[in-house]
Protein backbone atom coordinates (compact mmCIF):
# COMPACT_ATOMS: atom_id res chain seq x y z
CA UNK A 1 0.00 0.00 0.00
CA UNK A 2 2.43 2.71 1.38
CA UNK A 3 4.58 1.74 -1.96
CA UNK A 4 1.92 2.46 -4.46
CA UNK A 5 1.03 5.55 -2.59
CA UNK A 6 5.11 6.53 -2.88
CA UNK A 7 5.13 5.82 -6.83
CA UNK A 8 2.64 8.34 -7.46
CA UNK A 9 3.96 10.62 -5.53
CA UNK A 10 7.29 10.48 -7.05
CA UNK A 11 6.23 10.44 -10.58
CA UNK A 12 5.64 13.93 -10.84
CA UNK A 13 9.10 14.95 -9.43
CA UNK A 14 11.01 12.52 -11.57
CA UNK A 15 9.11 14.39 -14.77
CA UNK A 16 9.66 17.69 -13.57
CA UNK A 17 13.42 16.60 -13.59
CA UNK A 18 13.07 14.78 -16.97
CA UNK A 19 11.68 18.37 -18.42
CA UNK A 20 14.65 20.33 -16.83
CA UNK A 21 18.38 19.11 -17.65
CA UNK A 22 18.83 16.13 -19.59
CA UNK A 23 19.66 13.25 -17.92
CA UNK A 24 23.85 12.78 -18.22
CA UNK A 25 24.44 10.46 -21.37
CA UNK A 26 25.47 7.29 -20.70
CA UNK A 27 26.97 4.78 -22.83
CA UNK A 28 25.44 2.00 -24.34
CA UNK A 29 26.55 -0.62 -21.14
CA UNK A 30 23.90 1.70 -19.51
CA UNK A 31 20.74 0.12 -21.10
CA UNK A 32 21.52 -2.91 -19.77
CA UNK A 33 22.45 -1.83 -16.74
CA UNK A 34 18.52 -2.21 -14.93
CA UNK A 35 18.06 -5.93 -16.14
CA UNK A 36 21.97 -6.78 -14.63
CA UNK A 37 20.17 -5.38 -11.41
CA UNK A 38 17.10 -7.13 -11.16
CA UNK A 39 18.49 -10.17 -12.35
CA UNK A 40 19.43 -11.61 -9.04
CA UNK A 41 16.39 -10.63 -7.63
CA UNK A 42 14.17 -12.24 -10.71
CA UNK A 43 16.54 -15.08 -11.38
CA UNK A 44 16.02 -16.56 -7.34
CA UNK A 45 12.30 -16.08 -7.41
CA UNK A 46 11.62 -17.89 -10.66
CA UNK A 47 14.12 -20.19 -9.42
CA UNK A 48 13.15 -20.89 -6.08
CA UNK A 49 9.40 -19.46 -6.19
CA UNK A 50 8.30 -20.09 -10.07
CA UNK A 51 10.09 -24.12 -9.92
CA UNK A 52 8.34 -25.07 -7.13
CA UNK A 53 4.94 -24.15 -8.52
CA UNK A 54 5.33 -25.99 -11.15
CA UNK A 55 6.88 -28.60 -9.54
CA UNK A 56 3.68 -28.93 -7.12
CA UNK A 57 1.74 -28.64 -10.11
CA UNK A 58 3.42 -31.76 -11.33
CA UNK A 59 3.46 -33.84 -8.59
CA UNK A 60 -0.63 -33.27 -8.14
CA UNK A 61 -0.45 -35.40 -11.53
CA UNK A 62 1.27 -38.28 -10.20
CA UNK A 63 0.84 -41.44 -7.48
CA UNK A 64 3.26 -40.47 -5.35
CA UNK A 65 3.14 -42.59 -2.07
CA UNK A 66 6.22 -44.07 0.02
CA UNK A 67 6.94 -46.99 -2.56
CA UNK A 68 7.11 -44.87 -5.41
CA UNK A 69 9.49 -42.09 -3.14
CA UNK A 70 11.50 -45.07 -2.38
CA UNK A 71 12.61 -46.22 -5.58
CA UNK A 72 11.89 -43.23 -7.37
CA UNK A 73 9.11 -44.04 -9.53
CA UNK A 74 7.43 -41.15 -11.48
CA UNK A 75 3.68 -42.35 -12.08
CA UNK A 76 1.49 -40.41 -13.98
CA UNK A 77 -2.41 -40.56 -13.40
CA UNK A 78 -4.06 -37.38 -14.87
CA UNK A 79 -6.47 -35.89 -12.64
CA UNK A 80 -7.15 -38.85 -10.24
CA UNK A 81 -6.02 -36.84 -7.14
CA UNK A 82 -8.43 -34.06 -8.29
CA UNK A 83 -11.35 -35.82 -8.93
CA UNK A 84 -10.73 -38.12 -5.64
CA UNK A 85 -10.35 -35.10 -3.28
CA UNK A 86 -13.34 -33.08 -5.75
CA UNK A 87 -15.34 -36.46 -4.73
CA UNK A 88 -14.79 -36.41 -1.15
CA UNK A 89 -16.98 -35.46 1.07
CA UNK A 90 -13.81 -34.73 3.69
CA UNK A 91 -12.37 -32.07 1.38
CA UNK A 92 -15.28 -30.08 1.20
CA UNK A 93 -15.97 -30.47 5.24
CA UNK A 94 -12.41 -29.10 5.31
CA UNK A 95 -13.15 -26.57 2.53
CA UNK A 96 -16.18 -25.31 4.11
CA UNK A 97 -14.73 -25.40 7.66
CA UNK A 98 -11.76 -22.92 6.85
CA UNK A 99 -13.82 -19.97 5.07
CA UNK A 100 -16.12 -20.38 7.79
CA UNK A 101 -12.96 -19.84 10.36
CA UNK A 102 -11.50 -17.06 7.92
CA UNK A 103 -14.96 -15.15 7.98
CA UNK A 104 -14.99 -15.25 11.79
CA UNK A 105 -11.58 -14.31 12.26
CA UNK A 106 -11.33 -12.13 9.73
CA UNK A 107 -14.35 -9.91 11.04
CA UNK A 108 -13.18 -10.26 14.44
CA UNK A 109 -10.32 -8.65 13.47
CA UNK A 110 -11.56 -5.83 11.74
CA UNK A 111 -14.09 -4.88 14.00
CA UNK A 112 -11.89 -5.19 17.01
CA UNK A 113 -8.73 -3.43 15.68
CA UNK A 114 -10.77 -0.78 13.89
CA UNK A 115 -12.44 -0.22 17.75
CA UNK A 116 -8.92 -0.22 19.27
CA UNK A 117 -7.80 2.20 16.57
CA UNK A 118 -10.18 4.63 16.69
CA UNK A 119 -9.83 4.49 20.51
CA UNK A 120 -6.26 5.00 19.69
CA UNK A 121 -7.56 8.59 18.17
CA UNK A 122 -9.03 9.91 20.90
CA UNK A 123 -6.87 8.69 23.78
CA UNK A 124 -4.34 11.51 25.40
CA UNK A 125 -0.42 11.30 24.58
CA UNK A 126 0.39 9.27 27.95
CA UNK A 127 -2.65 6.67 27.46
CA UNK A 128 -2.09 6.15 23.75
CA UNK A 129 1.54 5.53 24.30
CA UNK A 130 0.67 2.77 26.78
CA UNK A 131 -2.04 1.00 24.70
CA UNK A 132 0.34 1.59 21.95
CA UNK A 133 3.20 0.02 23.61
CA UNK A 134 0.37 -2.97 25.10
CA UNK A 135 -0.26 -3.42 21.22
CA UNK A 136 3.17 -3.71 20.14
CA UNK A 137 4.39 -5.93 22.00
CA UNK A 138 1.48 -8.34 21.45
CA UNK A 139 2.22 -7.97 18.04
CA UNK A 140 5.93 -8.45 18.25
CA UNK A 141 5.29 -11.75 20.19
CA UNK A 142 6.94 -14.34 17.73
CA UNK A 143 4.31 -16.99 16.29
CA UNK A 144 5.48 -20.12 18.09
CA UNK A 145 6.23 -18.45 21.30
CA UNK A 146 2.97 -17.14 21.50
CA UNK A 147 1.00 -20.43 20.61
CA UNK A 148 2.87 -22.09 23.82
CA UNK A 149 2.08 -19.25 26.00
CA UNK A 150 -1.65 -19.73 24.77
CA UNK A 151 -1.40 -23.46 25.32
CA UNK A 152 0.23 -22.45 29.03
CA UNK A 153 -2.95 -20.29 30.01
CA UNK A 154 -5.55 -22.54 28.31
CA UNK A 155 -3.94 -25.45 30.11
CA UNK A 156 -6.34 -28.03 31.52
CA UNK A 157 -4.18 -27.94 35.06
CA UNK A 158 -3.40 -24.61 36.66
CA UNK A 159 -4.08 -23.21 33.80
CA UNK A 160 -5.17 -19.52 34.40
CA UNK A 161 -7.54 -19.34 32.26
CA UNK A 162 -9.94 -21.93 34.07
CA UNK A 163 -9.00 -20.85 37.28
CA UNK A 164 -10.21 -17.28 36.38
CA UNK A 165 -13.74 -19.01 34.99
CA UNK A 166 -14.28 -21.18 38.27
CA UNK A 167 -13.47 -18.20 40.41
CA UNK A 168 -16.11 -16.10 38.41
CA UNK A 169 -18.62 -18.42 39.20
CA UNK A 170 -18.27 -20.50 36.12
CA UNK A 171 -17.59 -24.26 38.11
CA UNK A 172 -17.81 -26.39 35.20
CA UNK A 173 -14.92 -25.08 33.69
CA UNK A 174 -12.40 -25.36 36.77
CA UNK A 175 -10.56 -28.55 34.75
CA UNK A 176 -12.08 -28.01 31.56
CA UNK A 177 -9.80 -29.52 28.14
CA UNK A 178 -9.98 -26.44 25.76
CA UNK A 179 -8.59 -29.06 22.87
CA UNK A 180 -10.94 -31.65 23.67
CA UNK A 181 -13.67 -30.49 20.68
CA UNK A 182 -13.66 -28.83 18.01
CA UNK A 183 -15.32 -25.35 19.13
CA UNK A 184 -13.18 -24.90 22.28
CA UNK A 185 -9.88 -26.03 20.14
CA UNK A 186 -10.91 -23.44 17.37
CA UNK A 187 -12.13 -20.74 20.47
CA UNK A 188 -8.86 -21.07 21.95
CA UNK A 189 -6.92 -20.41 17.82
CA UNK A 190 -9.07 -17.72 17.70
CA UNK A 191 -8.59 -15.53 20.87
CA UNK A 192 -4.53 -16.45 19.50
CA UNK A 193 -5.14 -14.89 16.10
CA UNK A 194 -7.21 -12.15 17.06
CA UNK A 195 -4.93 -10.84 20.03
CA UNK A 196 -1.71 -11.03 17.62
CA UNK A 197 -3.56 -9.38 14.52
CA UNK A 198 -5.59 -6.72 16.03
CA UNK A 199 -2.16 -4.63 16.83
CA UNK A 200 -1.26 -4.29 12.76
CA UNK A 201 -5.00 -3.40 12.03
CA UNK A 202 -5.37 -0.84 15.08
CA UNK A 203 -2.02 0.87 14.89
CA UNK A 204 -2.06 1.56 11.07
CA UNK A 205 -5.74 2.97 11.13
CA UNK A 206 -5.36 4.91 13.83
CA UNK A 207 -2.10 6.39 11.67
CA UNK A 208 -3.62 6.64 8.74
CA UNK A 209 -6.66 8.53 10.83
CA UNK A 210 -4.01 10.74 11.13
CA UNK A 211 -3.84 11.68 7.53
CA UNK A 212 -7.90 13.13 7.36
CA UNK A 213 -8.10 16.87 7.65
CA UNK A 214 -9.11 18.03 10.54
CA UNK A 215 -11.51 20.14 8.82
CA UNK A 216 -14.06 17.22 7.72
CA UNK A 217 -14.77 16.07 11.30
CA UNK A 218 -14.86 20.08 12.36
CA UNK A 219 -17.54 20.53 9.57
CA UNK A 220 -19.24 17.32 10.30
CA UNK A 221 -19.61 18.62 14.07
CA UNK A 222 -20.68 21.65 12.93
CA UNK A 223 -23.69 19.64 11.08
CA UNK A 224 -24.45 17.82 14.25
CA UNK A 225 -22.97 14.53 13.71
CA UNK A 226 -22.22 12.22 16.57
CA UNK A 227 -19.30 10.08 16.44
CA UNK A 228 -21.00 7.19 14.59
CA UNK A 229 -22.05 9.46 11.65
CA UNK A 230 -18.68 10.94 11.66
CA UNK A 231 -17.25 7.60 11.27
CA UNK A 232 -19.44 6.55 8.71
CA UNK A 233 -19.23 9.93 6.72
CA UNK A 234 -15.98 10.79 7.23
CA UNK A 235 -13.36 8.22 8.55
CA UNK A 236 -14.55 5.17 6.61
CA UNK A 237 -15.36 6.88 3.38
CA UNK A 238 -11.65 8.55 3.44
CA UNK A 239 -10.21 5.46 4.13
CA UNK A 240 -12.19 2.83 1.96
CA UNK A 241 -8.60 1.93 0.25
CA UNK A 242 -7.12 1.35 3.68
CA UNK A 243 -9.92 -1.22 4.90
CA UNK A 244 -10.35 -2.80 1.77
CA UNK A 245 -6.26 -3.83 1.74
CA UNK A 246 -6.70 -4.70 5.48
CA UNK A 247 -9.67 -6.85 5.00
CA UNK A 248 -7.93 -9.05 2.46
CA UNK A 249 -4.76 -8.82 3.26
CA UNK A 250 -6.25 -10.21 6.94
CA UNK A 251 -8.25 -12.96 4.75
CA UNK A 252 -4.77 -14.16 3.25
CA UNK A 253 -3.02 -14.65 6.19
CA UNK A 254 -5.79 -16.07 8.01
CA UNK A 255 -6.88 -18.51 5.32
CA UNK A 256 -3.02 -20.08 5.20
CA UNK A 257 -2.74 -19.75 8.44
CA UNK A 258 -0.84 -22.88 9.82
CA UNK A 259 1.55 -22.58 12.60
CA UNK A 260 -1.10 -21.74 15.23
CA UNK A 261 -3.75 -24.62 14.26
CA UNK A 262 -0.73 -27.31 13.93
CA UNK A 263 1.22 -26.20 17.26
CA UNK A 264 -1.87 -26.06 19.42
CA UNK A 265 -3.65 -29.52 18.74
CA UNK A 266 -2.18 -30.60 15.40
CA UNK A 267 -5.78 -30.74 13.77
CA UNK A 268 -7.48 -32.48 16.19
CA UNK A 269 -9.52 -33.82 18.32
CA UNK A 270 -10.08 -36.20 15.51
CA UNK A 271 -8.68 -34.07 12.68
CA UNK A 272 -11.56 -31.81 13.29
CA UNK A 273 -9.71 -28.71 13.78
CA UNK A 274 -7.91 -29.13 10.13
CA UNK A 275 -8.41 -26.31 8.11
CA UNK A 276 -6.86 -26.14 4.18
CA UNK A 277 -3.12 -26.05 4.68
CA UNK A 278 -2.85 -28.46 8.15
CA UNK A 279 -5.22 -31.13 6.06
CA UNK A 280 -3.35 -30.74 3.00
CA UNK A 281 0.30 -31.68 5.37
CA UNK A 282 -1.56 -34.36 7.31
CA UNK A 283 -2.72 -36.20 3.90
CA UNK A 284 0.32 -35.46 2.18
CA UNK A 285 3.25 -35.63 4.46
CA UNK A 286 1.46 -37.32 7.74
CA UNK A 287 0.00 -40.27 5.36
CA UNK A 288 2.72 -39.96 2.91
CA UNK A 289 0.63 -39.53 -0.34
CA UNK A 290 2.46 -36.80 -1.45
CA UNK A 291 0.16 -36.36 -4.81
CA UNK A 292 -2.47 -36.34 -3.19
CA UNK A 293 -1.00 -33.59 -0.74
CA UNK A 294 -0.18 -31.86 -3.55
CA UNK A 295 -3.36 -31.65 -5.35
CA UNK A 296 -4.83 -30.10 -2.15
CA UNK A 297 -2.33 -27.31 -1.99
CA UNK A 298 -3.62 -26.30 -5.78
CA UNK A 299 -7.04 -26.86 -4.95
CA UNK A 300 -6.37 -24.30 -1.48
CA UNK A 301 -4.39 -21.94 -4.14
CA UNK A 302 -7.09 -21.52 -6.61
CA UNK A 303 -9.66 -21.76 -3.50
CA UNK A 304 -7.56 -18.71 -1.89
CA UNK A 305 -7.07 -17.34 -5.30
CA UNK A 306 -10.85 -16.73 -5.60
CA UNK A 307 -11.44 -15.46 -2.16
CA UNK A 308 -9.03 -12.51 -2.98
CA UNK A 309 -10.01 -12.29 -6.43
CA UNK A 310 -11.75 -9.11 -6.35
CA UNK A 311 -8.86 -7.34 -4.13
CA UNK A 312 -6.08 -8.74 -6.35
CA UNK A 313 -7.96 -7.33 -9.78
CA UNK A 314 -8.10 -4.14 -7.47
CA UNK A 315 -4.47 -4.23 -7.10
CA UNK A 316 -3.27 -5.05 -10.80
CA UNK A 317 -5.43 -2.78 -12.29
CA UNK A 318 -4.02 -0.23 -9.87
CA UNK A 319 -0.70 -0.92 -10.44
CA UNK A 320 -0.91 -0.96 -14.18
CA UNK A 321 -2.63 2.94 -14.19
CA UNK A 322 0.21 3.80 -12.24
CA UNK A 323 3.37 2.41 -13.11
CA UNK B 1 -18.63 19.47 34.16
CA UNK B 2 -18.78 16.03 35.74
CA UNK B 3 -20.75 14.47 32.66
CA UNK B 4 -18.00 15.66 30.46
CA UNK B 5 -15.38 14.68 32.63
CA UNK B 6 -16.69 11.33 32.77
CA UNK B 7 -16.53 11.20 29.13
CA UNK B 8 -12.87 12.18 28.60
CA UNK B 9 -12.46 9.92 31.47
CA UNK B 10 -14.03 6.44 30.10
CA UNK B 11 -11.48 6.48 27.07
CA UNK B 12 -8.50 6.64 28.94
CA UNK B 13 -10.03 3.70 31.84
CA UNK B 14 -10.80 1.40 28.47
CA UNK B 15 -7.22 2.00 27.38
CA UNK B 16 -5.70 0.73 30.74
CA UNK B 17 -8.12 -2.01 30.67
CA UNK B 18 -7.07 -3.11 26.91
CA UNK B 19 -3.22 -2.92 27.71
CA UNK B 20 -3.78 -5.38 30.90
CA UNK B 21 -5.32 -7.40 27.58
CA UNK B 22 -2.83 -7.30 25.41
CA UNK B 23 0.19 -7.47 27.82
CA UNK B 24 -1.11 -10.74 29.66
CA UNK B 25 0.38 -13.61 27.42
CA UNK B 26 3.43 -11.43 27.60
CA UNK B 27 3.81 -10.66 31.02
CA UNK B 28 2.46 -14.20 32.20
CA UNK B 29 5.13 -15.82 29.62
CA UNK B 30 8.10 -14.22 31.69
CA UNK B 31 6.26 -14.58 34.88
CA UNK B 32 5.67 -17.94 34.79
CA UNK B 33 9.40 -18.84 33.81
CA UNK B 34 11.18 -16.73 36.86
CA UNK B 35 8.13 -18.76 39.34
CA UNK B 36 9.31 -21.80 41.90
CA UNK B 37 8.15 -24.86 40.59
CA UNK B 38 5.89 -25.38 43.35
CA UNK B 39 4.09 -21.46 42.69
CA UNK B 40 3.63 -22.43 39.03
CA UNK B 41 1.20 -25.33 40.28
CA UNK B 42 -0.90 -24.34 42.87
CA UNK B 43 -4.72 -24.17 43.37
CA UNK B 44 -4.60 -20.53 42.82
CA UNK B 45 -2.10 -18.76 40.45
CA UNK B 46 0.42 -16.62 41.98
CA UNK B 47 0.57 -12.91 40.03
CA UNK B 48 3.42 -11.98 40.57
CA UNK B 49 6.40 -14.64 41.43
CA UNK B 50 7.66 -14.22 44.98
CA UNK B 51 10.90 -16.36 44.81
CA UNK B 52 12.40 -15.56 41.01
CA UNK B 53 14.51 -18.18 40.32
CA UNK B 54 16.23 -18.60 36.77
CA UNK B 55 15.97 -22.65 37.75
CA UNK B 56 13.91 -23.19 34.68
CA UNK B 57 16.43 -21.22 32.36
CA UNK B 58 19.00 -23.03 33.16
CA UNK B 59 17.02 -26.46 32.30
CA UNK B 60 16.29 -24.63 28.69
CA UNK B 61 19.71 -23.38 27.97
CA UNK B 62 21.61 -26.79 29.22
CA UNK B 63 19.00 -28.75 27.28
CA UNK B 64 19.95 -31.05 24.67
CA UNK B 65 21.79 -28.96 21.55
CA UNK B 66 20.38 -25.72 23.00
CA UNK B 67 23.23 -23.79 21.78
CA UNK B 68 23.15 -25.56 17.93
CA UNK B 69 20.46 -24.87 17.93
CA UNK B 70 20.46 -21.16 18.47
CA UNK B 71 23.68 -20.92 16.00
CA UNK B 72 21.22 -22.56 13.51
CA UNK B 73 18.37 -20.04 14.23
CA UNK B 74 20.80 -16.93 14.17
CA UNK B 75 23.20 -18.17 10.84
CA UNK B 76 19.96 -18.90 9.27
CA UNK B 77 18.21 -15.53 9.65
CA UNK B 78 20.94 -13.23 9.58
CA UNK B 79 22.23 -14.84 5.93
CA UNK B 80 18.91 -15.30 4.63
CA UNK B 81 18.17 -11.48 5.42
CA UNK B 82 21.38 -10.21 4.46
CA UNK B 83 21.15 -11.71 1.54
CA UNK B 84 18.12 -10.93 0.52
CA UNK B 85 18.93 -6.95 1.20
CA UNK B 86 21.99 -7.31 -1.32
CA UNK B 87 20.09 -8.65 -3.99
CA UNK B 88 16.68 -6.31 -3.17
CA UNK B 89 18.75 -3.52 -3.37
CA UNK B 90 19.87 -3.98 -6.60
CA UNK B 91 16.36 -4.54 -7.78
CA UNK B 92 15.05 -1.98 -5.98
CA UNK B 93 17.56 0.73 -7.36
CA UNK B 94 16.46 -0.29 -10.98
CA UNK B 95 12.57 0.10 -10.01
CA UNK B 96 12.73 3.14 -8.36
CA UNK B 97 14.64 4.84 -10.43
CA UNK B 98 15.36 3.31 -14.00
CA UNK B 99 12.65 3.45 -16.82
CA UNK B 100 13.50 -0.09 -18.62
CA UNK B 101 11.36 -2.23 -20.66
CA UNK B 102 9.44 -5.17 -18.13
CA UNK B 103 9.74 -2.71 -15.37
CA UNK B 104 6.06 -3.32 -14.72
CA UNK B 105 6.21 -7.01 -15.22
CA UNK B 106 9.04 -7.36 -12.91
CA UNK B 107 6.91 -5.37 -9.96
CA UNK B 108 3.74 -7.55 -11.05
CA UNK B 109 6.04 -10.31 -10.03
CA UNK B 110 7.03 -9.13 -7.07
CA UNK B 111 3.50 -8.68 -5.82
CA UNK B 112 2.29 -11.92 -6.87
CA UNK B 113 5.35 -13.45 -5.18
CA UNK B 114 5.10 -11.67 -1.80
CA UNK B 115 1.31 -13.22 -1.71
CA UNK B 116 2.70 -16.55 -2.34
CA UNK B 117 1.08 -19.10 0.09
CA UNK B 118 4.46 -20.75 1.53
CA UNK B 119 2.62 -23.39 4.06
CA UNK B 120 0.68 -25.09 1.07
CA UNK B 121 3.65 -25.59 -1.31
CA UNK B 122 5.89 -27.35 1.23
CA UNK B 123 5.45 -30.92 -0.05
CA UNK B 124 6.64 -29.37 -2.99
CA UNK B 125 9.72 -28.16 -1.60
CA UNK B 126 10.04 -31.26 0.63
CA UNK B 127 10.28 -33.16 -2.93
CA UNK B 128 12.81 -30.47 -4.23
CA UNK B 129 15.13 -30.65 -1.77
CA UNK B 130 14.83 -34.58 -1.42
CA UNK B 131 16.01 -35.04 -5.14
CA UNK B 132 18.92 -32.68 -4.33
CA UNK B 133 19.60 -34.74 -1.55
CA UNK B 134 20.22 -31.76 0.79
CA UNK B 135 17.48 -32.47 3.57
CA UNK B 136 18.60 -31.90 7.10
CA UNK B 137 20.72 -29.16 6.45
CA UNK B 138 20.59 -25.20 6.18
CA UNK B 139 21.46 -24.16 2.89
CA UNK B 140 18.11 -25.26 2.07
CA UNK B 141 16.55 -23.05 4.31
CA UNK B 142 18.92 -20.00 4.00
CA UNK B 143 17.77 -19.82 0.15
CA UNK B 144 14.18 -20.57 0.49
CA UNK B 145 14.20 -18.00 3.61
CA UNK B 146 15.46 -15.59 1.12
CA UNK B 147 13.36 -15.66 -1.61
CA UNK B 148 10.33 -15.34 1.18
CA UNK B 149 11.60 -12.21 2.52
CA UNK B 150 12.55 -10.42 -1.07
CA UNK B 151 9.27 -9.40 -2.69
CA UNK B 152 8.34 -7.71 0.96
CA UNK B 153 12.13 -6.42 1.30
CA UNK B 154 12.19 -5.27 -3.05
CA UNK B 155 8.76 -3.21 -2.60
CA UNK B 156 9.65 -1.78 0.63
CA UNK B 157 13.59 -0.83 -0.38
CA UNK B 158 11.91 0.70 -3.70
CA UNK B 159 9.47 3.29 -1.90
CA UNK B 160 12.53 4.52 0.30
CA UNK B 161 14.53 4.87 -3.00
CA UNK B 162 11.86 6.59 -4.57
CA UNK B 163 11.94 9.08 -1.47
CA UNK B 164 15.17 10.32 -1.76
CA UNK B 165 15.73 13.01 -3.94
CA UNK B 166 16.94 12.41 -7.39
CA UNK B 167 18.88 15.56 -7.27
CA UNK B 168 21.31 14.50 -4.67
CA UNK B 169 22.34 11.65 -6.76
CA UNK B 170 22.75 13.79 -9.92
CA UNK B 171 24.99 16.49 -7.79
CA UNK B 172 26.90 14.03 -7.06
CA UNK B 173 27.76 12.68 -10.13
CA UNK B 174 27.88 16.34 -11.73
CA UNK B 175 30.57 15.96 -8.76
CA UNK B 176 31.98 13.80 -10.46
CA UNK B 177 30.98 10.01 -8.95
CA UNK B 178 30.25 7.28 -11.16
CA UNK B 179 26.27 6.31 -10.64
CA UNK B 180 27.96 3.51 -8.39
CA UNK B 181 29.80 5.52 -6.16
CA UNK B 182 26.36 7.84 -6.18
CA UNK B 183 24.56 5.27 -4.45
CA UNK B 184 26.94 3.84 -2.10
CA UNK B 185 28.18 7.27 -0.34
CA UNK B 186 24.64 8.98 -0.74
CA UNK B 187 21.53 7.50 -1.31
CA UNK B 188 22.84 4.50 0.68
CA UNK B 189 23.41 6.45 3.83
CA UNK B 190 19.96 8.00 3.36
CA UNK B 191 18.42 4.46 2.89
CA UNK B 192 19.46 3.55 6.56
CA UNK B 193 16.53 3.44 8.46
CA UNK B 194 14.13 2.20 5.88
CA UNK B 195 17.31 -0.98 5.53
CA UNK B 196 16.51 -1.39 9.31
CA UNK B 197 12.52 -1.22 8.98
CA UNK B 198 12.55 -3.87 6.24
CA UNK B 199 15.43 -6.04 7.61
CA UNK B 200 13.51 -5.83 10.97
CA UNK B 201 10.25 -7.16 9.36
CA UNK B 202 12.29 -9.77 7.63
CA UNK B 203 14.20 -11.21 10.85
CA UNK B 204 10.66 -12.05 12.30
CA UNK B 205 9.59 -13.74 9.55
CA UNK B 206 12.57 -16.02 9.38
CA UNK B 207 13.01 -16.43 13.13
CA UNK B 208 9.59 -17.55 13.58
CA UNK B 209 9.31 -19.78 10.23
CA UNK B 210 7.67 -23.63 11.24
CA UNK B 211 6.25 -25.17 8.61
CA UNK B 212 9.26 -25.65 6.15
CA UNK B 213 11.74 -26.28 9.07
CA UNK B 214 9.16 -28.80 10.22
CA UNK B 215 9.42 -30.47 6.93
CA UNK B 216 12.83 -30.61 5.32
CA UNK B 217 14.87 -30.50 8.90
CA UNK B 218 13.85 -33.99 10.90
CA UNK B 219 17.48 -34.17 12.31
CA UNK B 220 18.37 -32.22 15.24
CA UNK B 221 21.90 -30.98 13.50
CA UNK B 222 19.54 -28.80 11.34
CA UNK B 223 16.94 -27.95 13.22
CA UNK B 224 15.65 -24.18 14.35
CA UNK B 225 14.32 -23.10 17.82
CA UNK B 226 10.86 -22.99 16.19
CA UNK B 227 10.84 -26.28 16.12
CA UNK B 228 12.91 -26.96 19.12
CA UNK B 229 10.18 -24.52 20.97
CA UNK B 230 7.12 -26.47 19.62
CA UNK B 231 8.26 -30.23 20.67
CA UNK B 232 9.63 -28.22 23.78
CA UNK B 233 6.46 -29.77 25.34
CA UNK B 234 6.66 -33.04 24.44
CA UNK B 235 10.41 -33.68 25.50
CA UNK B 236 9.27 -32.10 29.15
CA UNK B 237 6.01 -33.35 29.75
CA UNK B 238 4.01 -30.36 31.64
CA UNK B 239 6.98 -28.91 32.72
CA UNK B 240 5.64 -24.98 32.13
CA UNK B 241 8.36 -23.20 34.15
CA UNK B 242 10.76 -24.53 31.89
CA UNK B 243 8.55 -24.22 28.05
CA UNK B 244 7.74 -20.80 29.04
CA UNK B 245 11.77 -20.18 30.17
CA UNK B 246 12.09 -21.49 26.48
CA UNK B 247 9.87 -19.29 24.89
CA UNK B 248 10.77 -16.21 26.80
CA UNK B 249 14.32 -17.22 25.33
CA UNK B 250 12.81 -17.30 22.17
CA UNK B 251 10.61 -14.30 21.73
CA UNK B 252 13.13 -11.65 24.14
CA UNK B 253 15.41 -10.96 20.77
CA UNK B 254 12.29 -10.05 18.82
CA UNK B 255 10.67 -8.01 21.21
CA UNK B 256 13.94 -5.96 22.10
CA UNK B 257 14.62 -5.60 18.18
CA UNK B 258 10.66 -4.39 17.79
CA UNK B 259 10.19 -2.40 20.55
CA UNK B 260 13.53 -0.26 19.78
CA UNK B 261 12.94 0.13 15.97
CA UNK B 262 9.24 -0.27 15.98
CA UNK B 263 8.98 3.74 16.60
CA UNK B 264 11.37 4.20 13.58
CA UNK B 265 10.28 1.65 11.31
CA UNK B 266 6.38 2.02 11.27
CA UNK B 267 7.20 5.72 11.29
CA UNK B 268 9.27 5.36 8.42
CA UNK B 269 6.51 3.34 6.40
CA UNK B 270 3.74 5.54 7.22
CA UNK B 271 5.57 9.15 6.72
CA UNK B 272 6.77 7.58 3.85
CA UNK B 273 3.19 6.71 2.47
CA UNK B 274 2.14 10.13 3.40
CA UNK B 275 4.85 12.75 1.76
CA UNK B 276 5.74 10.08 -0.63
Amino acid sequence: MSAQIEEVAADPAARISRGGAPPPRRGRAAAGAPYLLILPAGLVTVLLLGWTMVKNGLLSFQDLGRRQLIRHLTEWIGFDNYSEQLGSSDFWKVTARSVVFTAANVVLIMALGCLVGLLLARLGTKTRLLLALGLVLAWAMPVVAATTVFQWLFAQRFGVVNYVLDKLGWHSMADYNWTSSQFSTFFVVTVLIVWQSIPFVAINLYAATTTIPKELYEAASLDGAGSWKQFTSVTFPFLKPFFLATTFLEVIWVFKSFTQIFAINEGGPDRLTETLPVYAFQEGMGSQHFGVGAAISILTIVILLALTAYYLRLVLKQEEDEL
Amino acid sequence: MNRSLLGRAWPGAIAVVLFAVFVFPVYWMFSTAFKANKDIVGDTPQWIPASPTFEHFRKAVDADGFWTLVGNSLTVTLVAVGLSLVIALLASFAVARMRFKGRKSFILVMMMAQMAPWEVMVIAYYMIVRDAEMLNSLPPLIAIYTVMVLPFTVLTLRGYVAAVPKELEESAMVDGCTRAQAFIKVIFPLLAPGVMATSLFGFITVWNEFPMVLILSKEPGAQTLPLWLTSFRSTFGDDWGATMAASSLFALPILILFVILQRKAVGGLTSGAVKG
